[in-house]
């Protein structure tokens, strides 16, 4: 399988300097942030602290805390509301097909492809209408809605793979919908439910559109409160870079320890699984 | 004795139909709100949208009369709408290409039965898990034009602007804009680049590690070395893989935002500016409403024409 002309120093070689340009940033970010503002001067950019200041992490944190807080407000009962919404939706199309379902389900697909720009205004003027505007639980709610498409097509997906055989045995033996459901679907589906809540916080946590246009500032999630960090008078670099590595960090996280899921989720993304 | 079994099964058969329709009936019930929320708030506030952009709703009091295409002359007239459409254009293009270039050499570099090959992939995947305003603000800063990388750059003699250079090249006038690729649309794709290359490299490798070994083998017996196999037999094999990548790139790049938005913004002559950054700014900066609808249906549009066909061939290969 490998490439025999190549010989492996020089594979080696080529992946460690990929590695290197896409390690950059991060380290660029850890040693900027881990700087006394004196010291971030464009030209000492690329050199290690002389001595370690966590004073930019204690100023990121006073800044971002609350927001903070407010994007763990928003992932987790957006993710698991609309891994619950998706999980059923998928089981439906998937194992109670009717006349019509596949095309039905490509209706409700396309619903993840939009830019959100043409939505945002009927959107807002909406949420004004129930008083949701500038609430955490607005953004609950448009997150839940606008992850139809993407958990149905992965649940949807995840199922197919769940032998018919063994619903219909389940049927024989007495069991309706909701009993197929509860003791077949989603006891085989942890792993379908870990790929999509990773898949959702993720996406939820790092998006930007909804929470700039939907909130306003003690209501803002974590994005839109580093974006703001940089729109500041004076730019502190070590500020930025240790907010940002803080805003990063819970999905970060989730990555390096359920970086597997993560992928899953990334590849049945892509509409035919 | 035979009857009895018979009319047995027959019974046990109507009634397992009649309980199938009842579940098929919740079933059903249990989809409505979906369907009804998407109808709703994708469809009908698409419709919505349409309509608010017909409109003459340009002041922060909504103003519904109708005032037919108005809006989409005005914009397709504009300088910054004009300059926008040639920075999706070439950045598109760019940023696509070096998705799927990047990823393929990656995905073969990765599948060469490396040692730590699992630490390698999460070094190329890791971005992804990112923001693109963490991305835009951390490569702000790394492509800022008095330091970061150029001042390893300027070393080597070669000294550029990054985001804030703004030549376009060749600058072929074309309406009210230069026409060409706008230079500082490319620190915005490196770091695109940087970000998504990820997806890529997953999609390539999960098709390069479906190619089974004795295809490469017989290419082999036939006499076709390493490079030829890869360009002649693998390539092929994952095409379908490169539509995919293309279509699920494009629809990022046509309606990229908060990348831009947080690493260089419209840039002076609005040579990082996109239709996203643009409908924001009219909209809820400026309160130009249906405007701001006018953009959005573009974008839209454009989405529309890569995805809608994807959709449905995806749809067709169920049946």
């Amino acid at each position: 399988m490998a490439i025999r002309s190549f010989t492996r120093p020089i594979l080696y070689a080529l992946l460690i300097a990929l590695s290197c340009f896409y390690l950059m940033p991060v380290y660029v970010m850890i040693i900027t942030s881990l700087k006394p503002l004196e010291e971030v001067t464009l030209s000492q950019m690329w050199q290690l602290p002389t001595s370690l200041d966590f004073s930019s992490y204690s100023e990121a944190f006073t800044k971002l805390a609350p927001n903070l807080l407010n994007s763990f407000y928003l992932v987790i009962p957006a993710t698991l509301l609309s891994a619950l919404l998706g999980s059923l939706n998928g089981y439906v199309l998937s194992k109670w097909k009717f006349k019509g379902a596949n095309t039905l389900f490509t209706i409700i697909l396309f619903g993840m492809f939009i830019p959100y720009q043409s939505i945002l205004i009927p959107l807002i003027q909406f949420l004004r209408e129930i008083g949701l505007y500038n609430s955490i639980a607005g953004l609950v709610f448009v997150h839940v809605v606008y992850g139809i498409p993407i958990t149905t097509l992965m649940f949807r997906n995840f199922y197919a793979s769940i032998p018919d055989s063994m619903i219909e045995s389940a049927k024989i033996d007495g069991a309706g919908f909701i009993g197929v459901y509860r003791f077949i679907m989603v006891p085989l589906s942890i792993t379908g439910f870990v790929v999509v809540a990773i898949w959702q916080f993720t996406n939820i946590w790092n998006e930007f559109l909804f929470a700039v246009t939907i909130t306003t500032s003690d209501q803002q999630p974590v994005m839109v409160a580093l974006q703001n960090l940089s729109g500041s008078q004076i730019v502190q670099w070590n500020v930025q870079m240790a907010g940002a590595l803080l805003a990063a960090l819970p999905t970060l996280l989730v990555y390096i320890f359920l970086g597997k899921f993560f992928v899953k989720g990334l590849l049945a993304g892509s509409v035919k699984g | 004795m035979e009857t009895e079994t018979t009319m047995r099964s027959v019974t046990v058969t109507t009634r397992k139909k009649r309980s199938l329709t009842k579940d098929h009936m919740l079933a059903i019930g249990f989809l409505i709100p979906s369907i009804l929320l998407v109808g709703v708030f994708v469809y009908g506030f698409i419709g919505w949208t349409g309509y608010v952009s017909l409109s003459n709703w340009n002041s922060l009091v909504p103003d519904f009369s109708f005032v037919g295409l108005k809006n989409y002359l005005y914009l397709f007239g504009d300088f910054r709408f004009q300059a926008d459409l040639r920075n999706t254009l070439f950045f598109t293009i760019m940023f696509i290409l070096a998705v799927i270039v990047v990823g393929q050499i990656l995905a073969i570099l990765l599948d060469q039965k490396i040692q730590q090959e699992s630490l390698f992939r999460n070094i190329f995947f890791f971005p992804m898990a990112l923001s693109f305003v963490v991305t835009g603000v951390v490569w702000q800063w790394l492509l800022n034009p008095s330091t970061g990388v150029n001042l390893f750059l300027a070393k080597l003699g070669l000294d550029s602007k990054w985001y804030t250079d703004t030549t376009i090249f060749p600058a072929i006038g074309w309406g009210k804009i230069e026409f060409g690729i706008p230079i500082a649309m490319i620190a915005v794709v490196i770091a695109a680049v940087w970000q998504m290359t990820g997806f890529s490299v997953a999609m390539y490798l999960a098709g390069l590690r479906g190619v089974p070994e004795e295809v490469r083998e017989a290419a082999r017996m036939d006499g076709a070395n390493e490079f030829q196999v890869y360009w002649k037999i693998i390539m092929p094999i994952l095409r379908p893989i490169t539509v995919s990548v293309i279509i699920i790139m494009a629809h990022i790049s046509l309606k990229i935002f908060d990348l831009i938005y947080a690493m260089t913004g419209p840039g002076a002559n609005f040579v990082t500016d996109v239709p996203g950054v643009y409908m924001y700014e009219t909209t809820f900066r400026g309160n130009y409403y249906a405007n701001g609808a006018a953009i959005a249906v573009v974008m839209l549009l454009a989405v529309a024409i890569f995805i809608i066909p994807y959709l449905w061939s995806s749809r067709k290969g169920e049946a």
